[in-house]
């Protein structure tokens, strides 16, 4: 099997998130981006499945800012290739249904049998990658995955649903997995190993096209303040105080 | 607006509650137009939906992603309609923007509200893990992945089945489903719980699940968390609040280290009392809570364990 497994980055909301001048979107330059936790989970289950099953790994991500840490990352933990797609506007960030567009050729060209990526990232507006990947593949998928096992010509995935249900799914080869969760919590690669793989291993890199955009944004802009909460001030005893006297007046 | 499909969403034989909240939705939102119910499951699933003015319906059992995606992307092709609204669900994932992109339309996620907009509509998209709103412009054909909660499932639900019921052909599906797997016996239910501590991320190790068990204690109440939590391995999965855990309803909800991320709130915004505690002063959780706390947990959780061991004599 021949996994493809599809990564972005995404702003850091823990970090300030600093608006353009016209309003309607984040200012890329001035703002944190990481890899999208989902990605790192299905990044997780392909390692698994890799060990599992002897699967050659490939991590692909598009430079919508800088994405080499990721991907030399991936390869510090076992991903057999990375590769980098590069072209005019991607800076700027692409939405979901552009990458996909991007990634029907591309994972054509890798010769990928399945295709893992995160089930939603935090900015995506016009619905969620792996979707637009099947659709545009024609393959089999599932979304909200938390288990994936290798199964001959198949793969095996759990779905969840609301309160702990799930359903087993048998996908035929090829196919989009949208991973909730790994099995595993993803591996740590440390810093050492990372700097090593850098001098050792290469990037490849591939030029590529986006195709127009449809989402068109009007604003952006925090919620507005629905009342909100009371906020305690002082120091941490005095809060806990305070906290403290909230519970009793709620009888507990 | 003249038609308007929205997707009811069917595991196991039953219907979610999202359903009637996309027929309530869609009546508030176009009130004029005609309504579909769309869907894949029993015929029994169709008790309650009276509300639509029709239904086009595939009778299937068991749960298959690309067959729900088929079908919906059949009733776009067939009905034309100018708006689609499926659910913020793991059945919506599967079904809205893989419909939207067989069938040529628009995808728009995380949709709270819909305004109007010279004559068409606006939508509200909560984005950024709750930090953010985007109003969007919603082109004709479009499909729209709707909030849980963002219509009423109490107007949404009328008693009967709607006046027309229109068969689909259960479409081709490569997937095949293999069983439904139930959630294990727990061993502290969360729901049936006064007060929940609940931990998120901002707990930062394992270890730290302790200060959150000694809190719990000196309340009466038992420690939840995030769904983070969970996947770490720090808490079992009868733990979880939220879309893919619990839902919750205590009189009591303290959220220490949670940003609020809508799929958490789905699960814990209706509890009586929401108290909150977060290093960032501009995490979402503080909209929805009653108290709010900037602090680090692992210096305000001991403290209020004190707090309350010393009221208590
Ligand atoms: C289909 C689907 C289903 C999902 N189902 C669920 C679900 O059921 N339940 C659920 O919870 N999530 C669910 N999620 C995940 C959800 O999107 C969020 O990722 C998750 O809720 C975030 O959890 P968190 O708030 O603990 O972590 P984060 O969002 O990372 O937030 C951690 C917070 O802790 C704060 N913090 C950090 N350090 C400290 C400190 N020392 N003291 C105080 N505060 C600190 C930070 O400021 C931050 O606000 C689901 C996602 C998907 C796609």
């Amino acid at each position: 099997m021949r996994i493809a497994v599809v990564m972005k980055l995404v702003p850091d909301v823990v970090e300030e998130l600093v608006l353009s001048e016209d309003g309607k979107r984040l200012e890329r330059g001035d703002i944190a981006l990481k890899a999208n936790e989902f990605d790192e989970q299905a990044l997780e289950q392909a390692l698994l499945l890799k060990e599992s099953s002897g699967a050659e790994l490939t991590v692909i991500a598009a430079e919508t800012g800088d994405v080499d840490e990721m991907l030399y990352t991936a390869l510090a933990k076992g991903a057999d290739r990375a590769l980098k797609l590069v072209g005019d506007g991607l800076q700027d960030g692409i939405w979901n249904a552009q990458y996909a567009g991007i990634l029907v050729d591309v994972i054509a060209d890798v010769g990928a049998d399945a295709v893992l990526t995160g089930v939603q990232a935090n900015d995506d507006l016009d619905g969620q990658l792996a979707t637009w990947l099947a659709a545009g593949l024609g393959w089999s998928f599932a979304t909200v995955v938390s288990g994936v096992e290798a199964a001959g010509e198949s793969l095996i995935a759990k779905k969840e649903f609301a309160g702990g249900l799930t359903a087993n799914l048998r996908l035929p080869l090829p196919a989009v997995l949208g991973i909730q969760a790994s099995p595993e919590p993803p591996r740590y690669a440390p810093i050492s190993r990372v700097r090593q793989i850098m001098k050792t291993q290469s990037l490849e890199e591939r030029e590529v096209t986006a195709p127009a955009g449809s989402i068109t944004v009007l604003s952006l802009r925090p919620p507005e303040k629905t009342g909100g909460a009371e906020m305690i001030e002082g120091d941490v005893q005095a809060k806990a105080a305070r906290i403290a006297e909230v519970l009793a007046q709620q009888g507990i | 607006m003249k038609k308007v499909l929205a997707f009811i969403d069917v595991v196991d034989g039953q219907p979610g509650e999202i359903g009637y909240e996309l027929l309530d939705f869609a009546r508030q939102a176009a009130p004029e137009a005609e309504l579909v119910a769309v869907g894949a499951g029993p015929q029994a699933a169709l008790e309650g939906l009276a509300g639509a003015d029709r239904a086009l319906w595939t009778v299937a059992d068991g749960y298959r992603p690309d067959l729900v995606g088929e079908v919906l992307t059949a009733a776009i092709v067939a009905e034309q309609p100018d708006l689609v609204l499926v659910g913020s669900t793991a059945v919506g994932m599967d079904a809205g923007t893989y419909a939207a992109a067989k069938s040529g339309y628009a995808s728009i996620a995380y949709v709270r509200s819909l305004e109007p907009l010279d004559g068409s509509l606006a939508a509200q998209s909560v984005i950024l893990g709750g930090k953010m709103v985007a109003r969007v412009a919603v082109p004709d054909r479009t499909v729209l992945q709707v909030l849980a909660g963002a219509g009423s499932a109490e107007r949404g639900r009328v008693p009967g089945r709607p006046a027309q019921v229109g068969t689909l052909a259960e479409p081709a599906a490569k997937a095949s489903f293999e069983g439904f797997g139930r959630p294990e016996a727990q061993d502290v239910d969360i729901t049936r719980h006064d007060v929940l501590v609940s931990v998120g991320r901002g707990i930062g190790d394992a270890s730290n699940i302790e200060l959150a068990e000694e809190l719990a204690e000196a309340l009466g109440g038992v420690v939840s968390s995030s769904r983070p939590v969970v996947d770490a391995g720090w808490l079992p999965k009868a733990r979880q609040v939220g879309k893919s855990g619990n839902k919750v309803k205590p009189k009591v909800y303290l959220a220490l280290g949670i940003s609020g991320a809508p799929e958490h709130l789905e699960g814990m915004r209706d509890a009586a009392c929401i108290i909150a505690v977060n290093t960032d002063p501009a995490a979402p959780i503080f909209e929805v809570a009653h108290y709010g706390v900037v602090d680090d947990v692992l210096d305000f959780i001991p403290a209020l364990t004190e707090s309350l061991r010393v009221r208590q004599g």
